[in-house]
């Protein structure tokens, strides 16, 4: 684990990027790896989905998966691939800062 | 999560489950950005099949992995397969998987194929397996780019990473 500085804040991330400590995410956090992600820009529907993973984690203690947040937010399948492309998986749960989704689905 | 990552899946059964290993692989891939092929052969067509997407099914015959144990009993008992012959037994050993499936949150394959489909996985059906079954692209769900010989699998996936199922 290392010590990094994102929007102004000192995290602590694993060696794969992923924030350790869901408590010390700010959403000024949130738009700085979304650049760091290739997304320019968070939209209202990509809070949409970086706020319902924040939730879910906060009671499972896991990154949901993108089925879990596409059946939760009613955002479909290819909304969720466009809006964050090449991998959501692992973007959404470094956006949200969350570690990496443990499902399968 | 390489731009240059890809990965193609042939798949030749039309099992219950020899259809999950390339559904769960290639959504996985598809989550972390990879390009995903899926080449349906032979039996594996059952799977894109319309009319047979939704009953695949598992047999408890000559199915040596298959053990009592699916049911909640302890050790490692197997079903003789003199039982699994039993009129019912297909159907029966097939309810059991989709329940366990279901209690996991696995999507039914018609949906978790189109899950792949919206997610970007190219589909393609084997040219020489539809023409020997006497199907014709109408008989394949929706997301079933087109039918393709061999040669053409070979060509477009030239740098992927093959899996066989």
């Amino acid at each position: 684990m290392v010590a990094k500085t994102i929007a102004g804040k000192t995290v602590e991330v694993n060696e794969e990027g992923f924030m350790t400590n869901p408590n010390e995410w700010t959403e000024e956090i949130a738009v700085e790896i979304a650049k760091e992600e290739g997304i320019p820009e968070l939209t209202a529907e990509h809070w949409k989905i970086i706020n319902f993973c924040r939730q879910s984690a906060g009671t499972s203690g896991k990154a949901p998966t993108l089925r879990q947040i596409t059946v939760g937010t009613g955002v479909s399948t290819k909304e969720l691939f466009t809006l964050f492309p090449k991998g959501p998986a692992k973007k959404v749960a470094r956006i949200a800062g969350l570690g990496k989704p443990e499902g399968c689905v | 999560m390489s731009d240059e990552r890809k990965i193609a899946f042939i798949c030749s059964k039309g099992s219950l489950d020899m259809a999950l290993p390339a559904l769960v692989m290639g959504w996985a891939a598809l989550g972390n950005g990879i390009d995903v092929t899926i080449f349906f052969t032979f039996w594996g067509m059952d799977i894109i099949n319309k009319n047979r997407v939704d009953h695949l099914e598992i047999a408890p015959v000559a199915n040596t992995s298959m053990k009592m144990s699916m049911m909640g009993v302890p050790g490692n008992l197997g079903i003789p397969n003199i039982v699994g012959i039993l009129p019912g037994m297909t159907a029966f050993a097939t309810k059991l998987m989709k329940d366990k499936m279901k209690a996991l949150e696995v999507p039914p394959v018609r949906e978790y194929l189109q899950m792949l489909v919206d997610a970007g996985a190219k589909l393609y059906a084997c040219k020489m397996s539809v023409d020997m079954m006497g199907l014709t692209k109408e008989d394949f769900v929706d997301g079933v780019i087109d039918i393709v010989t061999a040669g053409d699998f070979i060509d477009m996936t030239e740098g992927a990473q093959i899996i066989f199922i």
